[in-house]
């Protein structure tokens, strides 16, 4: 067999214990995380307004405050957004607040402290909308996953389905997780993030049970760990190569995609490791635990004759 | 010889060559414009002419211009130029057309002639105003009852036909009608019947009275409520299209259920958009009464069949009860700056209208008639309540000198109310009220950000990538590379193609799709690799990398075709742009590393007799 000299052979089954308590860890953080911090939820989601100005020098955001204060605007944030001259004011769902004139009344009292201020940008959600949006994320996230799920279902055998799915699902907590963690904020465009994760990180799950299910054919009599153990290793250089390129690409996009889309890369960056791990080191593991056999991945040849031509 | 049919290579070229020809109009940028428009006709090519030969002999000729859907469009050089010709224009030609400041596409003439443009950019990469608008269905179910009601009355005053009481029961949706007996029942029903026909009227009795009922079906009131949200989209689309506004491409969809939302390109301050896109004002024409005292009923005592209003100057006016004409009877109106009278606003009656009219203007020469004009508008109270505030006013009282019916003016408006009110008679009133829920506006200068920024993520992000494959894979790299390119291509090509407006998390969704093109890239060579190790040769590697990646690669692309699709279905706005993308991102760039890089394989090497090594 000297052909696989080049392969790495990591006892991916035998340490797959190790592997299972640093997923334990991190999805048990992950939802302490979300329950003790809580997620700074954009204005998507919780209604409200959202002003950006710019200013030609770095104000003081406390000389900002105080303005504000001393209009009497209720600002819940004033911050800076991406860079120190953007500044970004957030205030909570008021009943009598209009677009146009919170933002034109904004940027009056700012344009007190600095003559030079501009107004960027202007958001204003009813807090019914926000409601709304979450909602509708959230069945978004279910829709898909249940989808993803009919398809491994399909695809494969009930115990690599059931694997791939529980490896998929470790990856969107992973990212909301990092949300509360370093609570960035949390809105649409992070859902939107979370839904490709879903879908991108089941490529490498796909792509190792796709080896699997070969090699186990080919060499039945080997064990299924072992089976296993080849196949993620054999397919360790792609995954670990399309996984770094993307990555690539996407950290391109967090660096000069500027603070509107910060939050999206910040999840793709996460949830494309996530994934990564959870391809490698999780969903064939589980698979395995519950009770996968050779016998199982042979019985689907005998359904699809037409996969037997495909075989040396 | 690698065999790889030539017909699939015959079609990756055909479709590339489509693609780069429907890309091409993105590579001609945008040009300062102005957007001529006429109103309630179109602009002609004789019009074209005439400004084009104006602007030359003042020095400020437009570099190009097209006619598209009767408007005008005119590009300038620079914004100095647009503004200069804009001047221009009104001085030489005043209320002949309306102007908006646009940005127009520098496409050559003979492309925009093959129905080829560029991408449409979303409102984050353009600057201008998204509007969320909910409409109050409940409101319109109720207002049909109303209506209801007053016809029902109105029937049984006629026929002279004695009745207890009309009652409306919102909860239930029900108009009842209460009588003495079954005699002025029956005769209260066929004259009912006959004013309103297909009614479903059921006999009932309460509290020991004979009653009629008509009750709304759950279907009546879903029509009720569609045709409620469809006719305040056309109103809308009515009045953001008028001349009065001069909002260039103004787009206006149904969102969900009962809202609307509204798309302003370019738009930068919303506030008097707003104020139109909200009214409910029309106008009603009453006969005074000139028999009673105003003041007596200022004192309390309005007598029977009159109602008290009072002018803009606080005069108290009596009018009759009957209204002569109603607003959705107008069927034009016009404002009119200069006639001897002043401003005017002319109007133009439907047929029903017109012989009342006329009627009217018969029996009644010599006396008084008065123009009431209504604004009803949504407004929160102190306590955040969302209110309807109705504000009647006679504006104007004039003796009717002769008889007229369909076309007239009516005056003693001024200039500012009486261009608005022509625009919202001409446009028609909104059939049930509408609140904002959300608004998002951005700045010019943050959408140029924005597009700096995205189009910055993707020539590091791609480049990085290139690189990378170029190093790692050798020739097979730049195979990929050129095919990443391909695929950028076709993305902007359908893109283009289908109109979808670009976001900023479109652009993302690009770079996205370029690292999972180069996903399916890395799998074929992978296996490629992994077969030459495993002794196979050359020719053979590349056929069973292709094939055998071509599972995993299919499987992969369906998940995130999933969630793509998901995202498509439940997104709006930005996270719609950039499901979108994906979608049609997942579908080139499986077309792309399956066929266009197996043929561009099949380019470099199947001429050659042998092949001995592979460049991977």
């Amino acid at each position: 067999m000297e052909f696989f000299h080049k392969v790495t052979r990591f006892p991916f089954m035998n340490t797959r214990k190790v592997w299972y308590g640093l997923s334990a860890v991190l999805i048990v953080a992950s939802l302490a995380l979300v329950v003790m911090r809580g997620l700074n939820l954009g204005v998507d989601f919780t209604g409200g307004v959202v002003v950006e100005t710019n200013f030609p020098q770095p104000p003081n955001i406390e000389q900002l405050r105080g303005a504000l204060a001393k209009s009497a605007v209720a600002a819940a944030q004033v911050q800076a957004f991406g860079s120190s001259r953007d500044i970004l004011v957030r205030l909570p769902p008021d009943p009598n607040a209009k677009g146009d004139q919170i933002g034109a009344r904004i940027l009056e009292i700012f344009k007190t402290v600095d003559g030079g201020a501009k107004l960027q940008r202007t958001e204003v959600v009813g807090p019914q909308v926000g409601q709304e949006l979450f909602v509708k994320g959230a069945w978004a996230l279910v829709a898909t996953l249940a989808l993803i799920l009919v398809y491994v279902l399909l695809r494969f055998t009930p115990k690599l389905a059931l694997g791939a799915i529980f490896a998929v699902l470790h990856d969107p907590i992973c990212v909301v997780g990092f949300f509360a963690l370093t609570q960035i904020t949390f809105d649409l465009t992070a859902i939107s993030a979370i839904l490709a994760v879903i879908g991108y990180s089941l490529n490498d799950t796909v792509i190792v049970f796709d080896r699997v299910r070969e090699r186990a054919r080919t060499a039945r009599k080997l064990a299924i760990a072992q089976v296993i153990d080849e196949s993620i290793n054999q397919t360790l250089s792609r995954t670990l190569m399309t996984k770094l390129v993307t990555l690539l690409v996407v950290v391109a996009l967090l660096i000069f995609g500027g603070e509107t889309l910060h939050g999206f890369s910040a999840a793709l960056v996460i949830g494309i490791i996530a994934g990564t791990y959870s391809s490698i080191y999780i969903s064939a593991a589980l698979a395995l635990d519950l009770g996968l056999r050779t016998d199982d991945l042979l019985e689907r040849k005998l359904t699809k004759p037409e996969e037997i031509d495909g075989l040396p | 010889m690698i065999s790889y049919p030539r017909w699939k290579i015959v079609l990756v070229a055909v479709v590339l060559v489509i693609g780069i020809l429907l890309a091409l109009p993105n590579l001609f940028g945008e040009e300062s414009a102005l957007q001529l428009a006429r109103d309630r006709s179109v602009v002609t090519p004789a019009d074209r002419a005439s400004i084009e030969e104006l602007l030359r002999s003042k020095g400020v000729a437009p570099s190009g211009a097209f006619l598209e859907q009767g408007r005008l469009t005119l590009r300038f050089r620079s914004k100095q130029d647009q503004l200069k010709a804009r001047d221009v224009i009104t001085e030489a030609q005043p209320n002949q057309f309306t102007i908006a400041l646009s940005q127009a596409s520098r496409v050559p003439e003979w492309m925009r002639n093959l129905g080829l443009s560029p991408l449409k950019l979303g409102l984050d990469l353009r600057g201008g105003v998204y509007l969320v608008y909910q409409v109050d269905v409940a409101g319109a179910v109720k207002q049909q009852l109303d209506h209801r009601e007053q016809d029902f009355r109105a029937s049984l005053r006629t026929a002279r036909i004695p009745y207890q009481d009309v009652q409306v029961d919102y909860p239930a949706d029900e108009v009842r009608v209460l009588f003495r007996d079954a005699d002025s029942l029956a005769k209260g029903k066929a004259a009912i019947l006959e004013d309103n026909r297909n009614l479903n009227l059921t006999e009932t009795t309460i509290n020991s009275a004979p009653a009629l009922a008509l009750r709304l079906t759950p279907q009546e009131i879903k029509e009720r409520e569609d045709y409620a949200v469809q006719q305040n989209i056309t109103i809308l689309r009515n009045r953001l299209n008028s001349p009065e506004l001069a909002v260039s491409e103004p787009q206006v969809a149904r969102e969900g259920i009962d809202r609307i939302a509204i798309q302003l390109p370019g738009l930068q301050n919303s506030a008097e958009v707003k104020k139109i896109l909200g009214k409910t004002a029309t106008l009603e024409f009453r006969m005074v009464d000139e028999t009673n005292n105003p003041f007596d009923a200022v004192a309390g005592h309005v007598p029977l069949g009159s109602k008290l209003y009072y002018t803009r100057d606080k005069q108290p006016v009596l009018l009759k009860r009957d209204v002569v004409v109603t607003g959705d009877q107008l069927t034009d109106a016009s404002f009119q700056p200069n006639t001897q009278d002043g401003p005017a606003v002319s109007v133009s009656l439907d047929t029903r209208g017109a012989s009342k009219m006329l009627k009217n203007t018969e029996e009644n020469i010599g006396h008084l008639m008065a123009v009431v004009f209504i604004d009803r508008s949504r407004e929160k109270n102190a306590q955040g309540v969302e209110v309807d505030r109705t504000t009647e006013e006679v504006i104007n009282r004039a003796t009717i000198r002769g008889v007229f019916s369909n076309n007239f003016q009516i005056t003693g408006v001024n200039p500012i109310e009486g261009r608005e009110l022509a625009l919202l008679l001409r446009a028609g009133g909104l059939a049930a009220p509408l609140t904002e829920v959300e608004e998002r506006a951005i700045g010019p200068s943050l959408g140029q950000d924005n597009i700096d920024k995205g189009v910055n993520a993707m020539v590091f992000g791609m480049l990085a990538a290139f690189v990378f494959m170029a190093i790692y894979y050798k020739l097979f790299g730049l195979i990929a590379d050129v095919v990443l390119v391909a695929n950028v291509v076709l993305l902007t090509a359908f893109l283009s193609l289908v109109g979808a407006a670009l976001t900023l998390p479109g652009i993302a969704a690009v770079v996205l799709t370029v690292g999972m093109a180069v996903d399916a890239n890395i799998l074929i060579y992978e296996r490629i690799r992994e077969e030459l190790r495993n002794g196979v040769s050359p020719r053979a590697a590349i056929t069973a990398g292709f094939d055998r990646a071509f599972s995993a690669i299919a499987d992969s692309n369906v998940t995130a075709l999933i969630a793509g699709v998901v995202l498509w279905l439940f997104g709006a706005g930005a996270v719609r742009g950039f499901a979108v993308v994906l979608v049609i991102g997942i579908a080139t760039s499986m077309f792309t590393s399956l066929m266009g890089s197996r043929a561009l394989v099949q380019v470099v090497y199947g001429g050659r007799r042998k092949v001995d090594r592979l460049s991977i």
